[in-house]
């Protein structure tokens, strides 16, 4: 960790230009905003410490058992994953719009292959694979070589990705007991082992995977520091031999590649095959990143944050019920984090001003 | 592939065939649909019906549709566009049942004759009529249903409500305080729900109709009390997913799920005992009787009537299980999947 940290401190002097600020005579406010600008995770991780508690002490038991606690692991799993593959795209100062139709595409595909075409279970997984990385392809292409503003080219391939959805699959839901009978490797994801109380699918251990596996290539690896550095400043990427547009178009295609995965995930958790799931998909991934405090301009945050992101949604939305109140609240609640999630990030970045 | 090629091969052929006969109905009734959604199965056979009617009578028709529920605008210029296109009548499945009025209004004092299908308008007589399932007595009929399976256990039940959306619209609300009724629960304001205190009642949670919302409301509910027996759920999506959460925690077998809709694969949940009972909707069947009424009305001016006691043309429904209760009429899993939409 303290290896990645002076990463990170290298790569803020080369933002801020200004090298050394602890030989400097600061404020504690302003110690506690540089804390905050290196370890982007650390606002997340203390609201949502602060939500557990507060939850916990509103609730009582009923909150803090190992099951309860799990759920929200489990309730959150689809999103936490697709939310890693948009950290990389924001990382970029990017957006993927499209992240919930690649996944319920990948989905569909793996349905039809297995079901229709008789393809075995694995191979119509590779297949829906295949699928989601090639959307992402399309994707980089779009922003890479063909320099569309990320917004506006997902907002298209959104469209088209959701569009196919219906057309393929002729808007016909595949029964999770017909799924169990001719390929069960697609409700893998749903399957689940116990310790103790703890519930744990393996939908849960597949995102912490996700999020590991990018923690460790974003901090210790070339194509990581690559990321942050094409979105920070691409122009100066580029100047420091930074194959900007390499870097761009694999940042789509692995996301790509992780919705498909999220989409193998929703299966073992909705249980059917259904063009109909994962409308909000996009918005909830976006969510988690932006209250996990990657920042929406690029080249500052951390995939550990869209856990934690994922996870303070996850704790309101359960919480809240558990306390009987309506719905809307949760609504209400999600809404408030995202502006104060940015709120925070602009009086962060004030000191790099 | 193979079977959404030979589909859209059906369709191109159909569309075809249209295009051919339309000269040779020169004098012919002209008629728009307006769905709210062109990918929910429920409106795609709302469509076929419709079409297949339009073919049979030699009606003209143009089928539009939102890009979304709850799309207003794109239901406001289908409407527009069908004016200028001189349409004798307009079938419409409102999104919005109260800001699509105006438009309504507009093209009604052109000439054109609005029938609404599937969901009033509201107020309800601002179409010249309406289509569509009594949505409250499809609720009271899997609330009575409960009900009896229950028996003398009715009156300890620990009842989850897994409803539409926050914003509870009238099909929402109408089912969910049906099925209250249906199993002796006062319902207090019956134009809302959620204004309950029957002590019986666990709590309600949204869906959005579909099977992710479905598993995470019903496991938000299953925390509040793990004791749930009986699941009223919107819609057979929904009730899919609530299914799924109960399974994951091995409840499958305490709680009986009741729905609504009637769609092929929700009947098949009945069959496999993963659904108690579903009450069946025919959407077939009000787009079908739709292009007739306007058929009729173009020839003899005659408006469609309401079903006696009902502020609407009542297109029926029946409670499908594979556990006939005494005294609430239902119909069998086969005669349910003759009917079945989607």
């Amino acid at each position: 960790m303290s290896h990645s940290l002076d990463m990170k401190s290298m790569h803020d002097s080369v933002d801020t230009g200004a090298p050394a600020f602890e030989e400097r005579s600061i404020t504690p406010l302003e110690r506690v905003q540089h804390f905050l600008h290196r370890n982007p995770a650390a606002i997340p991780l203390i609201v949502l410490a602060l939500a557990v508690l507060g939850f916990g002490l509103g609730i009582g038991p009923r909150f803090y058992s190992a099951f309860t606690l799990t759920l929200i692991l489990q309730q959150v799993a689809i999103t936490g994953i697709v939310g890693a593959g948009q950290t990389l795209v924001i990382l970029t100062a990017g957006i993927d719009l499209s992240v919930g139709a690649i996944m319920v595409l990948a989905s569909v595909v793996m349905g039809q292959c297995a079901m229709h075409y008789g393809l075995p279970g694995p191979l119509a997984v590779l297949a829906g694979l295949a699928v989601g990385g090639l959307c992402g392809l399309v994707n980089g292409l779009l922003v890479a070589k063909w320099r569309l503003p990320p917004f506006i080219a997902t907002l298209g391939t959104w469209s088209i990705f959701g569009a196919i959805v219906f057309i393929y699959s002729g808007n016909e839901t595949v029964r999770s007991q017909d799924i169990d009978q001719v390929a069960p490797i697609l409700h893998f994801f749903g399957g689940s082992f116990r310790i103790g109380g703890a519930v744990f699918t393996y939908g849960v251990v597949l995102m912490v995977l996700v999020i590991g596996v990018l923690w460790y290539a974003l901090n210790y690896t070339a194509w990581g520091r690559h990321v942050y550095a094409v979105g920070n400043d691409q122009d100066a990427a580029l100047l420091a031999g930074i194959r900007v547009d390499r870097v761009l178009v694999s940042v789509y295609v692995v996301t790509g590649l992780i919705c498909a995965l999220a989409g193998w995930t929703l299966i073992g958790r909705i249980g059917a095959i259904s063009p109909q799931a994962g409308q909000l998909e996009n918005i909830n991934a976006i969510t988690a990143v932006v209250i996990g405090g990657t920042s929406l301009f690029g080249g500052r945050g951390s995939i550990l944050g869209t856990l934690f992101g994922a996870l303070i949604v996850g704790v309101f939305s359960l919480g809240l019920r558990l306390l009987g109140t309506d719905p809307q609240w949760t609504q209400l609640a999600v809404g408030a984090l995202i502006i104060l999630a940015v709120g925070v990030d602009q009086w962060i970045r004030k000191i790099s001003a | 592939m193979k079977t959404s090629t030979r589909r859209l091969l059906a369709h191109l052929a159909t569309t075809a065939g249209l295009l051919i006969t339309a000269p040779v109905l020169a004098k012919n009734v002209s008629a728009c649909l307006i769905t709210k959604t062109d990918t929910n199965p429920y409106f795609v056979t709302m469509k076929k019906g419709a079409m297949e009617k339009a073919k049979a009578l030699g009606v003209q028709l143009k089928t539009y549709a939102g890009k979304y529920d709850g799309d207003n605008q794109a239901q406001v210029d289908a409407i527009e566009s069908c004016m200028a296109d001189h349409a004798d009548g307009i079938l419409i499945t409102p999104s919005d049942t109260r800001a699509i009025v105006p438009t309504v209004q507009k093209a009604r004092q052109a000439g054109l004759l609005v029938i609404a299908l599937d969901t009033t308008l509201e107020p309800v007589d601002a179409a010249d009529a309406t289509f569509a399932t009594d949505n409250f007595q499809a609720g009271e009929l899997i609330g009575r249903w409960a009900k009896g399976l229950l028996g003398d256990k009715a009156k300890t039940a620990r009842i989850a409500f897994l409803d539409l959306s926050t914003s509870q619209p009238s099909v929402d609300v109408q089912r969910d305080q049906g099925f209250m009724v249906g199993f002796g629960i006062d319902p207090k304001d019956k134009n809302k729900w959620g204004d309950e205190n029957d002590p019986r009642i666990v709590g309600h949670d949204v869906t959005g109709g579909a099977e992710d919302g479905g598993r995470r409301a019903m496991e938000n509910l299953l925390q509040k009390d793990p004791g749930i027996n009986l699941v009223y759920t919107i819609n057979e999506p929904a009730a899919a997913g609530a299914y799924q959460a109960l399974k994951a925690v091995g409840l499958e077998k305490q709680a009986t799920i009741v729905s609504i809709d009637g769609s092929c694969t929700g009947v098949q949940n009945v069959r496999d005992g993963i659904i108690g009972a579903t009450s069946q909707q025919y959407p077939l069947l009000m787009a079908a009787e739709g292009i007739e009424a306007i058929k009729t009305y173009v020839e003899t001016g005659k408006k469609p009537q309401n079903s006696q006691g009902l502020n609407f043309h009542n297109t029926g429904v029946n409670l499908i299980t594979t556990h006939p209760v005494p005294g609430v009429p239902s119909i069998s899993v086969k005669e349910g999947l003759a009917r079945c939409w989607g």
